[in-house]
Parts: structure tokens; C-alpha cells; sequence
């Protein structure tokens, strides 16, 4: 039976269930009259039958369509000629793959032989009954399911309790994927990293001068073994972060100074979209922006004044950097400054203060730890943030703190080294997962920090 | 408007018997808007939010060491009244004031006039206590550093220390100046904030309800404060509570949906008012 055929037979026992749960519960009660008689909503009998109906058969789908594949590969080997039963693990997985990959019509590796068709076959007839199977066993617990429900209704039954605690069950459920996900994540970067460290001391790589992680990919291959001294990769990440806070920071305070005090509301309302616009440019255009265009117009006029400019510029990296994230410095500070009661700043008026004076005396400081928060939040972004530097700040480990020169960020490296066809246990690409770890940990920090600042601040107020 | 009624009534009104508000529609104000020692007199004052007009042709003289309360029905514009006196309503984008307010003969809407030095003689206490977050100390000083109103530290210390003294408060807070403002009680917060404005040494202190969020307590001890500024400043406050206006106040001036409705003494008007909106306020029949 096709899948879309038992997708609709399941949805129409669930109506019927609710249907029929409904009408029940309303019978109970004894009439329209009566309903509060019941504890709960005659819906959410019906509810309550659809969830008994679904659940369970839903459950058992899910399980059947994890174990299926497993099954029917041990099946089919099992039916296998005892020639390709006895060919080593890896040989044999070869096999699996071209009996599946024939059975479902794609593009077989290697010639097609018998054992090939007759596998493939009985794996054909194999799914086919597991499918037929699976398709009864759904229908049956869902109509099993909605009797018992049906059977459950009564005037006592506290139908609407037990939805309830279903849907905040699921809702528990959807929240912890994403927990979960992410938790996943750091395990298997910390995993990664772990693995990198064992060939790599933690000391060499945190504190080592040099970065050239081209170590041989074959076993065969002749090379250097690399070397994994990451400072380099810190200091450009740095350099590149300073510069573009030296933009960010001072041109998104006076944006946000300027749009909370100064600015009539016509002009708020234009800029403060505008601004929210800017925000939403995809990093890569940046970077066009900053390779194609920041990067010759800095070198140019490094010439023009006699300095070399690398044609790859911390400094057109760190700037096109700051750019993108003035938006996020403005919109958090301007968070900050309005936040400040109005009580505050009438307050510091109608004491004969300027604007300016209420500004820089009453209103920033008031709104300071919010906007060091929000700085806090657009440094991780910075120090995180992968297109631009990509594109714009080069691949070279350069040790310097000359904004003139190429350098290279932490960011780059996870991509260079991941980039391409990789083994995935050399020192080189393990690095990435060691790079990822330390982004993450600094990151994190900063955002745990940051957060709690703008929290602790906006509480203080409110 | 038509004041002259009023106006002219002004030395004679032992002897006029008025009329009850119905047989008085143009909405006059009765009583007597006149000071004998007028120091600010806003004449016809109308203020507008965009199309809400929220004070109809006012025209009241307040003395020099006068307190004058403001009372009325919620909304009927004494805060907004109270705001155009040192031009607070400057910050709201929508208001709008024409007439002519003077202080001390001078026009405070003159096109040459500095908001920011009127401010400065005519200094406003709010309803809720605000102090900045910053120290007691500097919550008081910020004013005189503003103004640069002292030469040097000490005597900086010294108009912190008398005005601290003079809203009452010294004596709860001399130990601890370098603690947050925002630590004390609701009362304490308040009389820093009087402390603020008399810091500055205005002529004119505006308080808008600045005892509706304390206690009874802190209430007499604002009110004490009140009667003891009285001897140097005019002080206008818009209260609620028809006690605090008898206890504090020389005048009273009444407001309803924006127009001034009567003025008179304090004691003249609590015992026989003479306008019956302001009868219905003061016995209680509109909220
Ligand atoms: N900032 C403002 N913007 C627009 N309209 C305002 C503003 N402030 C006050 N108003 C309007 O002006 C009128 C008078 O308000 P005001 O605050 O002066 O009343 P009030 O007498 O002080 O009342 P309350 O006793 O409740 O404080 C009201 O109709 C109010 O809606
Ligand atoms: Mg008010």
C-alpha cells in the first residue's frame, strides 16, 4: 500500500475518531444541554481520540521505518550465496549497497550479475511485505486506539487534563530538538577536538607561533608533518575584530544616539528600517563589497601615500566587518537608550540640562550596561563571522599586528581546511574541529556575558 | 476670553454673589485669578497634543511665596498646565502652547529665551521619584555641576549639604552620600529629588502629585518641606488629595477638561466655593 494511501486512511479513522468521540461525549452528557455535566468539552473527547488513535500507530511507523532497512539487509544477506556471505565486511557492504541501489532503480557500480538480480529481487518482495505488514499493523492500533478512547468517555473523564498533558509532552518534545541538536554538536566537535589534541599537544596549539597544517593526506605521500601554533590564527581573528569594532562601535552609538534624541520621527521611521535592512544582507555580498571594491580602493591609497597594502587586507576585511555590523551595535544601543525612563530624562530637563548634557551625564550612563552588552554580543559576531574575512582578509598566517597586511582568522582556517576532499582523521582536518572548539568556547562566553548584562540591565527598570 | 468679570469682580468679591455654572456656559473662570504680588502670569494659554485641546484659554497670576495647588478631575490638563511653566511640553513632539506666560515680567516663549536657563529658575518635581542612577551625592550635585554653580569641591559639598538639609533629609543620609540614589525609600527618593531641585536655587518650584506614591508619613514630611520652601519660592503643586491642598496651599485653583474654572483662597474655596463644578470636586461628586 502506498504511503500516501495509509497517510489518508490514518488521517480518516483520526476524524472519524473525533467525530465520533465528540458525539459520544455529548451523549453522555445527555443533549447540548447538559454539557456541563461533563468534566471536559465534549472536543476534547474528540481530541482526546484523535491523539489515541494517532499516537500510538504514529510511534510504531517511526520504529518500523528506522528497524525496516536493517532487517531487510540481514534478510537479504542471509539469502545470499555462501560465496558473498563469506567476503570481508567492506566487500560486503560494496554488495548491499549495489543490491539496494538496484532494487530501487539507481545507477549500479559494477557490472549486473545474477546474485545481483535475484538479491535484488528478493529484497524488492521483502519491502513489499514489510510495507503491506507495516500498513496493517498502523490501521489496526489506530482503530484500536480510537475504541479505547471511544470506550473511555464518560461524564467523569478528564478528556481535557489528558490533551493537555499530550500537547505540552510534544511541545517539551519540539523544544528539546533543538537543544538537543546543538548539544550533539558541541559533542562532536569536542570529540574531534579531543582527537586532534591527542596528536597535537594542547600547549603547542594554543600557544605555538606557526600555522602551516599541510601534513601528508596519504600514507604514502611525503610531507611536512604541519604545525598547529594557532596565535597567528587568534591575532588575525583580533586584529580583524578591533578594526571592525573601531567602526561598529563608534558610528552604531551615534546612530542610536542620534535616532533616540535627536532625530524627529520621520526620519526615525525611515532610518531605523533602513538600518534593520542593512541587517539582513546576506555576509557575502559584504564580502564582494570588501574584496571587490575596499580592498584595491585601500591599496590604492596606500600607494598614493606610499605604503604597501597587501591586495588582501586585514583592513579592508575588518572594515567591511565593522560596516556590517553597525546595524546590530545601533539597534542594541538604541534598545539600551530607550530603556532609560522617560522619568530620567525629564528629570535631567527639567533640572536645566541640555540635551547633550542629559545625554552624556543621565542617559548614557544609565543605558551604558546595556550598550556594553550589546558590544559584547557584536564582538562575537565579529569574531565568528566567516564570508567577509574569507573573501577579503587571505589565507596567509601572517603573525603581525599591521592592519596593511593579509592575515587570516580562525574562521578561514575551519573553511580551508574542511574545504575539498578530506580524510577525515588527519591532524590537518581534525585542526578544524580544534579551531571550531576554541570559536565556540570564546563565543559562547562573550554571549553568556553579553546576555546577562542586557538582562540584568533591562530588569532594573522594569 | 472674556475675563473681565473676574478680572474686574477681583476687589469686590465680599459683595458679588455668582451663579451657579449653568447660568455660566462660556466657562469663565470664577474667583480671582489675580496675585497681589504677581511673579508668573500666563495670560489666554492654550495648549494643543496634535487635535486635543487640552488647556482652553487659561489666565492665572501666581504671587512670589505663594503655594498655589492645582486640583481638578484625572486628565483635565493640570500636569500639562504645570509643564508650560518651564516649557517641559518643549519635549513632546505633538504639543502645541500659544498665549503668553511671562516670569517676572519676562515672556518665557520669547523666541530669545533658553529653555534650558528657564529650567534652571523654575525647576519641576514629578510625580514618581526619580532620582538618576547615580550616588545621593551626585544626584544632588548634578544640577550646581550643570550650572557651574560652584567655584570648587567644598562648595559643591556645601550647597549638597544645605540641600540635603533643607528637603529634610540630611540627617538620614549624611553617612551614606556614595550609595545609589535609587537605594533609599519612596519618600527618601522624593525629598532627594526636592533636594535636586533646590540645589539649583530656582525661583519657582513646580511639583506634579509629588506625594501620590508615599505613604502618610513621608507625606507630612514633604508637606513640612512644602511649608517651609513657601518662605523663599513659589511653589505651584497639582495634587489629588483635597487635604494636602488645605494643609499646604494659600490658593487653589480648580480645573475641569481643560479650563480653569475657579480660583480662589484656599479657605474661600473648601468653604464655599463658588462655582458648582468645584462644589461637586470638593464634596466629592465627580471623581
Ligand atoms: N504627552 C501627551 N501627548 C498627548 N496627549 C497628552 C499628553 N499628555 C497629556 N495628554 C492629554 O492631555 C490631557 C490632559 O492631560 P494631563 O496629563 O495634563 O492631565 P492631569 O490633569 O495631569 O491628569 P492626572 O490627574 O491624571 O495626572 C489629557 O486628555 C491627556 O490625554
Ligand atoms: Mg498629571
Amino acid at each position: 500500500m502506498p504511503a500516501t494511501t495509509l497517510s489518508i486512511l490514518l488521517a480518516a479513522i483520526a476524524g472519524a475518531a473525533f467525530f465520533l468521540g465528540k458525539q459520544r461525549a455529548f451523549a453522555v452528557a445527555g443533549g447540548p444541554g447538559n454539557i456541563t455535566k461533563l468534566h471536559s468539552l465534549p472536543g476534547y473527547h474528540g481530541y482526546f481520540a484523535i491523539l489515541c488513535a494517532l499516537l500510538p500507530s504514529m510511534l510504531i511507523l517511526v520504529l518500523w521505518l528506522v528497524v525496516e532497512p536493517r532487517v531487510l539487509t540481514a534478510l537479504t544477506i542471509q539469502s545470499l550465496p555462501d560465496a558473498q556471505r563469506s567476503m570481508a565486511p567492506s566487500e560486503l557492504d560494496l554488495l548491499v549497497n549495489n543490491i539496494r541501489n538496484l532494487a530501487a532503480g539507481d545507477v549500479v557500480a559494477g557490472e549486473v550479475n545474477a546474485v545481483l538480480t535475484n538479491a535484488s529481487q528478493r529484497i524488492q518482495e521483502l519491502q513489499e511485505t514489510s510495507r503491506r505488514l507495516l500498513a496493517v499493523t498502523c490501521i489496526g492500533i489506530a482503530l484500536l486506539g480510537a475504541t479505547v478512547a471511544w470506550r473511555r468517555i464518560s461524564r467523569a473523564f478528564r478528556a481535557r487534563n489528558q490533551v493537555e498533558s499530550v500537547i505540552t509532552g510534544l511541545l517539551i518534545a519540539a523544544s528539546s530538538i533543538a537543544i538537543l541538536t546543538t548539544l550533539g554538536i558541541v559533542m562532536s566537535v569536542l570529540f574531534e577536538a579531543i582527537r586532534f589534541f591527542r596528536e597535537v599537544p594542547l600547549t603547542d596549539f594554543l600557544f605555538g607561533l606557526e600555522w602551516s597544517p599541510q601534513t601528508a593526506i596519504r600514507a604514502d605521500q611525503v610531507g611536512s608533518s604541519g604545525s598547529f601554533g594557532a596565535v597567528p590564527l587568534f591575532t588575525g581573528t583580533l586584529l580583524i575584530t578591533a578594526i571592525a569594532m573601531f567602526v561598529a562601535v563608534p558610528v552604531g552609538l551615534m546612530t542610536a544616539i542620534f535616532l533616540a534624541e535627536y532625530s524627529s520621527k520621520r526620519i526615525r521611521d525611515v532610518a531605523k528600517p533602513l538600518l534593520e535592512i542593512l541587517a539582513g544582507i546576506p555576509t557575502v555580498v559584504y564580502g564582494f563589497f570588501a574584496a571587490l571594491t575596499v580592498a584595491p580602493a585601500i591599496r590604492n591609497a596606500g600607494e598614493a601615500v606610499g605604503i604597501s597594502v597587501a591586495s588582501e587586507s586585514a583592513l579592508a576585511a575588518g572594515l567591511v566587518m565593522g560596516i556590517m555590523i553597525i546595524p546590530l551595535v545601533s539597534s542594541l544601543s538604541d534598545d539600551a537608550i530607550n530603556a532609560v525612563p522617560r522619568a530620567m530624562r525629564d528629570g535631567a530637563l527639567g533640572l536645566g540640562s541640555t540635551r547633550s548634557e542629559t545625554m552624556k551625564r543621565v542617559i548614557l550612563p544609565a543605558a551604558l550596561p546595556g550598550i556594553v552588552g550589546g558590544i559584547l554580543l557584536a564582538v562575537s559576531r565579529a569574531i565568528g563571522e566567516t564570508m567577509i574575512v574569507v573573501m577579503a582578509a587571505g589565507l596567509s598566517a601572517n603573525l603581525t599586528a599591521n592592519p596593511f597586511e593579509a592575515v587570516t582568522t580562525v574562521t578561514v582556517q575551519i573553511v580551508t581546511l574542511l574545504v575539498g576532499d578530506q580524510e577525515f582523521d588527519s591532524a590537518k582536518t581534525l585542526a578544524a574541529f580544534a579551531l571550531g572548539l576554541i570559536l565556540f568556547v570564546v563565543t559562547l562566553g562573550l554571549n553568556v556575558v553579553g546576555l546577562r548584562v542586557v538582562r540584568k540591565y533591562r530588569e532594573q527598570y522594569d | 476670553m472674556d475675563n473681565e468679570v473676574a478680572v474686574a469682580t477681583g476687589d469686590a468679591m465680599e459683595h458679588v454673589e455668582y451663579v451657579e455654572s449653568d447660568a455660566n456656559p462660556s466657562g469663565d473662570t470664577v474667583g480671582n485669578v489675580k496675585s497681589d504680588d504677581a511673579f508668573i502670569s500666563a495670560e489666554d494659554v492654550n495648549v494643543y497634543y496634535g487635535d486635543n485641546h487640552a488647556i482652553k484659554n487659561v489666565t492665572l497670576e501666581i504671587g512670589r511665596q505663594q503655594v498655589i495647588a492645582l486640583i481638578g478631575p484625572s486628565g483635565c490638563g493640570k500636569s500639562t498646565f504645570l509643564r508650560c511653566l518651564n516649557r517641559m511640553n518643549d519635549s513632546i513632539d505633538s504639543a502645541r502652547v500659544t498665549g503668553r506666560i511671562t516670569l517676572d515680567g519676562e515672556d518665557i516663549y520669547a523666541k530669545n529665551l533658553d529653555p534650558v536657563l528657564l529650567r534652571a529658575r523654575v525647576g519641576i518635581v514629578f510625580q514618581k521619584p526619580n532620582p538618576f542612577p547615580k550616588t545621593i551625592y551626585e544626584n544632588v550635585a548634578y544640577g550646581p555641576r550643570i550650572h557651574g554653580l560652584a567655584a570648587n569641591r567644598s562648595e559643591l559639598d556645601q550647597i549638597v549639604h544645605t540641600s540635603l538639609e533643607r528637603a529634610g533629609l540630611l540627617k538620614e543620609v549624611k553617612d551614606r552620600l556614595d550609595e545609589p540614589g535609587t537605594s533609599l525609600s519612596g519618600g527618601q527618593q522624593q525629598r532627594l529629588c526636592i533636594a535636586r531641585t533646590i540645589a539649583v536655587n530656582p525661583e519657582v518650584i513646580l511639583m506634579d502629585e509629588p506625594c501620590s506614591a508615599l505613604d502618610p508619613i513621608a507625606t507630612a514630611k514633604i508637606e513640612d518641606l512644602i511649608d517651609e520652601l513657601s518662605e523663599n519660592y513659589a511653589i505651584i503643586i497639582v495634587t489629588h488629595s483635597m487635604q494636602q491642598a488645605a494643609r499646604v496651599s494659600q490658593r487653589v485653583a480648580y480645573f475641569h477638561l481643560g479650563k480653569l474654572i475657579e480660583v480662589d483662597e484656599t479657605s474661600r474655596i473648601f468653604t464655599n466655593p463658588q462655582h458648582k463644578l468645584t462644589e461637586d470636586y470638593i464634596t466629592g461628586r465627580i471623581g
